[in-house]
């Protein structure tokens, strides 16, 4: 089973929840799908037994062979590439890397190489895999390697965590994709709960199943839990607002760590999504 | 030569607190035009309640379309598409689809087409702080930088019309194209961060990432009092790195509890609100 686990506001508690949900079940592969902020390792403390670059191809042009005609740059729709009269330029942070320059070329000039776009780990914590991403610094795009993040995931894994980017732009949609259930932390407040909205949106127009996990509890006000009633969305578990929590966050140590009694909690919301599915 | 500065706010991490400070600074003295560059999850606009006086389309990336009379099912499409996005049944996934156009130029059917989808909406207003411009990024769109740009663009053509000597931009978090088009150009830029493992790693990252421009960076550290200890460990990295802290925030139940009654830190008469606009002195005081 897959779950991502999302939020569109940051800050929300994705990585806390996601992390929590991992340990408490056990057998799981934790997933870290937020490459431009890779923040699951700083409260999973996993051990790194791997490590592999991250590439992207990019064009390269033999100018020997170019004759100038400009078809590639008239065919690259992210305008990476620029044809001068005696010379052609790549600009490699706007290159998708997706191999149209070089399909049209009619002179077979161009050939591709890789370039590094981030890092890709792996490791475990006794019986909790790690998979993470870490998008280079500078490096404009996470989609592409959120989708080799992914490729590394075994197929026989039982039970699947992905922490998603902030938000609903392309990096969630790409962490999302394949996933049997989504989990939505959100905060009711109104930053959280407008941002909330936004999710729960999409996730309806894809019609992927969803619950929602409210965090910082009675820091806002009842608008989140309201709405749920209201819509017939699954409450799956709520976490109130404990400053003592948020300090074990600030020493980096998980929710279900500082919080033992919370396991139940997160083992509940699981049979609740797997009696679901 | 322009006549205005731009300022920017951001994160690395979201929820260290750029909303909360933004929509404050807005609301302060001196009058500017102010940007929400969090185009994919806005939030200032709940606080500082912008009438639109504009409204434009925007039009983002191209999706393939695929003809089912044209396509013979050959599969040169689905062998050569790096992005999955063409199924069993030759209909495009256009979330995945990342609109390169190398199946358009590799049909022998000339099946594919090429359409240009809306992406987003975007707005100028009349908000509580003054001129605003924001937008809305369509769910599971790319090309956020592109949008963030046309925010940014308005708001610096309006800036130069009407004389503003300021522009303050709310940023997205994260480090990709977004945060990169926010950050492009800019005069100063103000990191808001946390005293939180995960707060220190996305401030370095996102600091590594400013240092790409020219701009100044002063740092403020958010709810400093959850962890002082990291609190003081982030001052002497910054320090180590020539970054001028230049406020502590403590947690406090009034910013909730303003917010909740759509209302920003510095609308109420705590001691956070007063931090504030000291904050904000020396975020102008930046020269």
């Amino acid at each position: 089973m897959r779950i991502t686990v999302a939020s569109g506001k940051g800050g929300a508690g994705k990585t806390s929840v996601a992390v929590s949900l991992a340990l408490a079940a056990g057998q799981a592969l934790y997933v870290d799908c937020d490459v431009e902020e890779p923040d699951g390792a700083l409260l999973l403390h996993p051990h790194l037994t791997w490590e592999e670059e991250a590439t992207l191809s990019m064009p390269v042009v033999d100018e020997g062979r170019c004759d100038f005609c400009k078809a590639c740059s008239e065919a690259c729709q992210f305008h990476a590439i620029m044809v001068l009269p005696h010379k052609v330029l790549v600009f490699d942070k706007m290159c998708h890397g997706c191999g149209t320059c070089a399909f049209v070329c009619p002179q077979r000039a161009i050939s591709e190489i890789d370039r590094s776009i981030g890092l890709i780990q792996g490791g475990d914590r006794d019986d909790v895999g790690y998979i993470g991403g870490r998008l280079n610094v500078g490096e404009p795009m996470a989609t592409p390697l959120i989708r080799q993040v992914k490729a590394k995931i075994p197929q026989d894994a039982p039970l699947v965590v992905l922490d998603a980017p902030p938000g609903v732009a392309c990096p969630f949609v790409e962490t999302l994709r394949g996933s049997d259930f989504c989990l939505v932390v959100a905060e009711s407040t109104p930053f959280g709960f407008h941002d909330y909205l936004l999710v729960e949106e999409y996730l309806r127009e894809l019609s992927v199943p969803f619950g929602v996990v409210q965090n910082k509890g009675g820091l806002g006000d009842d608008r989140l839990l309201c709405h749920l009633e209201k819509e017939g969305i699954p409450l799956l578990l709520s976490l109130p607002y404990q400053r003592e929590w948020s300090r074990a966050y600030s020493l980096g140590v998980p929710l279900v760590e500082a919080e033992p009694s919370l396991s139940e909690g997160f083992l509940e919301l699981l049979g609740t999504v797997e009696a679901r599915l | 030569m322009k006549g205005f500065k731009e300022i920017l706010v951001i994160s690395g991490k979201g929820g260290t607190g750029k909303t909360t400070l933004t929509s404050s600074f807005a609301l302060l003295p001196p009058e500017k035009v102010v940007v929400d560059a969090d185009v994919d999850a806005p939030d200032l606009h709940i606080l500082l309640k912008p009438r639109v006086v504009e409204a434009q389309v925007f039009m983002g990336g191209k999706a393939a379309k695929i003809d089912g009379d044209k396509c013979t099912q050959c599969g040169i499409c689905r062998e050569l598409c790096r992005y999955e996005a063409i199924g069993e049944n030759y209909r495009v996934d256009t979330a995945a689809c990342d609109g390169c156009a190398l199946c358009y130029f590799a049909c022998p059917q000339e099946a594919v087409t090429l359409k240009e989808e809306e992406a987003g909406v975007w707005f100028l207003s009349q908000a509580r702080s003054g001129p605003m411009t924001h937008a809305r990024l369509h769910p599971g769109q790319e090309n956020s930088g592109k949008l963030v740009t046309v925010v940014r663009n308005r708001a610096k053509e309006l800036a130069q019309e009407d004389g503003y000597s300021l522009v303050l931009i709310d940023g997205p978090p994260g480090i990709g194209c977004p945060v990169i088009s926010s950050m492009t150009g800019v005069d100063q830029v103000l990191v808001v961060t946390e005293p939180t493992p995960s707060g220190q790693h996305d401030l370095g990252r996102v600091v590594d990432l400013a240092r790409h421009f020219q701009a100044r960076l002063q740092v403020c550290i958010n709810q400093y009092d959850i962890n002082p200890q990291r609190a003081g460990d982030i001052e002497e990295w910054c320090s180590s790195q020539g970054l001028e802290v230049i406020g502590k925030i403590p947690f406090s139940p009034d910013v909730p509890f303003l917010q909740a009654r759509e209302k920003a830190p510095v609308e109420g008469d705590g001691e956070v609100g007063r931090l504030i606009k000291d904050l904000w002195e020396k975020v102008l005081e930046g020269e």
